[in-house]
């Protein structure tokens, strides 16, 4: 299969359709409308269902019960919608039921704006859902790898029976870039569901006894042995499921942490610095959870700043700090609202923190 | 080789097609690109530009601090993005539109009346395309016959019959 030249978003819905996703459930937000819109005419041809939700609300709960019944289900949102979907995903990782989640994020808080931002950070890697869980979140940073990483999603979420994250923005959904697209799986037949989940709802004739899917156990022993399994799981996942790339670390003086849109804005960042004589590198976290604290272990006592680098006010910087664990000062650098800098600013911005810390 | 490329216009006018053609030209001849559109709520007649990037290598940054060709096919976008053009960079003014000349002197100016030749051509809504052949030429970024490739492309099906009016366009600053 050869390179087609895609908008971001429509390749985002092509990769799931691909994956085998059998349902989808969507609500319009800007950025990411061609999603549902592309789902709606193209879904139905690959044999699956496409449902406009009424709200993001509903449209979790449809993928809830979607996915409890053994359908491989794909939704997207942008910022605020995925605001209105916590409760749901807290819900979902009690259930241990697989759903990939992905959000095209604007700027916030609120309804805030439709350009691109990452304010959504904390609330991707931390939740706004209740309890004790953890969501895989995965911040690909060109349309090709957002199109690979949703395609192994399904997986992902299948294998540890949990929702999956994919963090991009609306730089990444509108833009358009060569992708080669992966070969379709097709949509596990109906018939084929107990084999495959056999925890799923599919009724009596399939299996012994009844399957229940639900979050609720009043027993505090229960809930305890429950969350500890869950938490059995995520230690697996956090072995497994680690990701980023580091990239001309070597005797680098600063170091940008970034993902996303603004590691691509780094790397141009550190090409600039270059030609001013002073050698920057970048760490990439493409798992936002689990965080790649060891890829910190890397950088050089050349360095005299970790710069956490966002489109925010500074919500990764918490990790970074986390990470670096005083070993080096670490700084920041943002925009916010929706402003994407210029890798000019960047790099002036750097140059300045890193002439304060000589 | 990397070149940098703003084309900036009010929705309607076809500047986002002029870009896309650009890029799906670059990548059948083998090149790294990347496109991408300012996005808002505006549809028809409001401000619409994208920023198209072709290179031998892999596309760090699809967004730009300035640019090797520029084009505005409004007067808006002269007045607002003509600091953009790099040193020594190409300047494309829609001048059916833009009723005021440039300021810079570093620069290489093109100024095409589009619209009037596109209605001497009979065909007032390819207007986009005579700037695409003038660029083609102006840099030779892409092959013609890859932007003819793509044409077919474009106008196929029961766009057929839209074809050769624009290629007929497409070809007016071509050579």
């Amino acid at each position: 299969m050869g390179k087609v030249l895609m908008k971001g978003n429509e390749a985002f819905a092509e990769a799931a359709i691909r994956a085998g996703c059998k349902c989808y459930f969507g609500y319009p937000i800007t950025p990411q409308n061609e999603i549902p819109e592309y789902m709606s005419h193209e879904l139905p041809k690959a044999g699956g269902a496409f449902v406009q939700a009424e709200s993001e609300l509903a449209a979790i709960s449809m993928a809830y019960g979607a996915a409890a019944a053994g359908g491989r289900v794909f939704i997207s949102t942008s910022s605020p919608g995925l605001s209105l979907m916590q409760e749901g995903l807290g819900f979902i990782c009690s259930a241990e039921v697989p759903v990939v989640v992905l959000n095209v994020s604007r700027g916030g808080p609120g309804v805030g704006g439709i350009q691109p931002g990452q304010a959504d950070y904390i609330q991707v890697t931390r939740g706004g859902y209740n309890g004790d869980c953890k969501i895989p979140v995965f911040a690909p940073a060109g349309i090709q790898e957002c199109v690979d990483t949703i395609y192994k999603a399904f997986d992902i979420a299948e294998k540890y029976r949990n929702p999956v994250l994919i963090f991009a923005d609306g730089m990444m959904g509108q833009m358009m870039e060569p992708v080669v697209l992966p070969e379709a799986k097709g949509i596990t037949a109906v018939e084929d569901i107990p084999s495959v989940k056999p925890w799923a709802i599919t009724g009596t004739d399939h299996h012994e006894g009844r399957n229940v899917v639900y979050s609720l156990r009043m027993q505090p022993d229960v809930l305890e042995a429950h969350v500890e399994h869950l938490f059995e799981k995520y230690d697996e996942a956090a072995k497994e499921l680690v990701d980023y790339k580091a990239y001309s670390l070597d005797e680098a003086e600063l170091v940008f942490v970034a993902f996303g849109t603004m590691s691509r804005l780094c790397m141009e960042a550190i090409e600039i610095l270059g030609e001013r004589g002073i050698k920057a590198g970048l760490i990439r976290p493409i798992s936002l959870w689990p965080y790649p604290d060891a890829a910190f272990d890397l950088i050089p006592s050349t360095c005299k700043t970790v710069i956490s680098t966002e489109l925010n006010m500074g919500q990764m910087i918490f990790d970074v700090k986390n990470a670096v664990s005083g070993r080096f000062p670490v700084d920041f650098i943002g925009r916010t609202g929706g402003i994407v800098p210029s890798s000019l600013e960047i790099a002036d911005r750097a140059e300045k923190i890193l002439a304060s810390r000589k | 080789m990397k070149s940098k490329m703003f084309f900036a216009g009010s929705g309607g006018q076809g500047t986002l097609a002029i870009g896309q053609m650009i890029a799906k030209a670059a990548m059948d001849e083998g090149k790294e690109v990347t496109w991408l559109p300012s996005y808002g709520p505006e549809m028809r007649g409001g401000t619409a530009n994208c920023t198209v990037v072709v290179s031998d290598k892999p596309i760090s940054c699809p967004l730009i601090n300035e640019a090797d060709v520029l084009l505005a096919m409004n007067l808006p976008s002269l007045l607002k993005f003509e600091s953009m053009v790099a040193p020594g960079g190409l300047l494309i003014v829609n001048s059916s539109l833009v009723p005021e000349k440039p300021k810079r002197t570093d620069i290489r100016v093109l100024e095409i009346p589009a619209n009037e030749k596109a209605i001497e051509l009979g065909n007032d809504r390819a207007a986009n395309m005579i700037i695409l052949g003038a660029i083609v030429r102006e840099t030779g970024i892409v092959n013609p016959d890859t932007v003819y490739h793509q044409l077919e492309k474009m106008f196929s099906g029961r766009k057929a019959s839209f074809l050769p009016g624009n290629i007929k366009a497409f070809e007016l600053y071509l050579k």
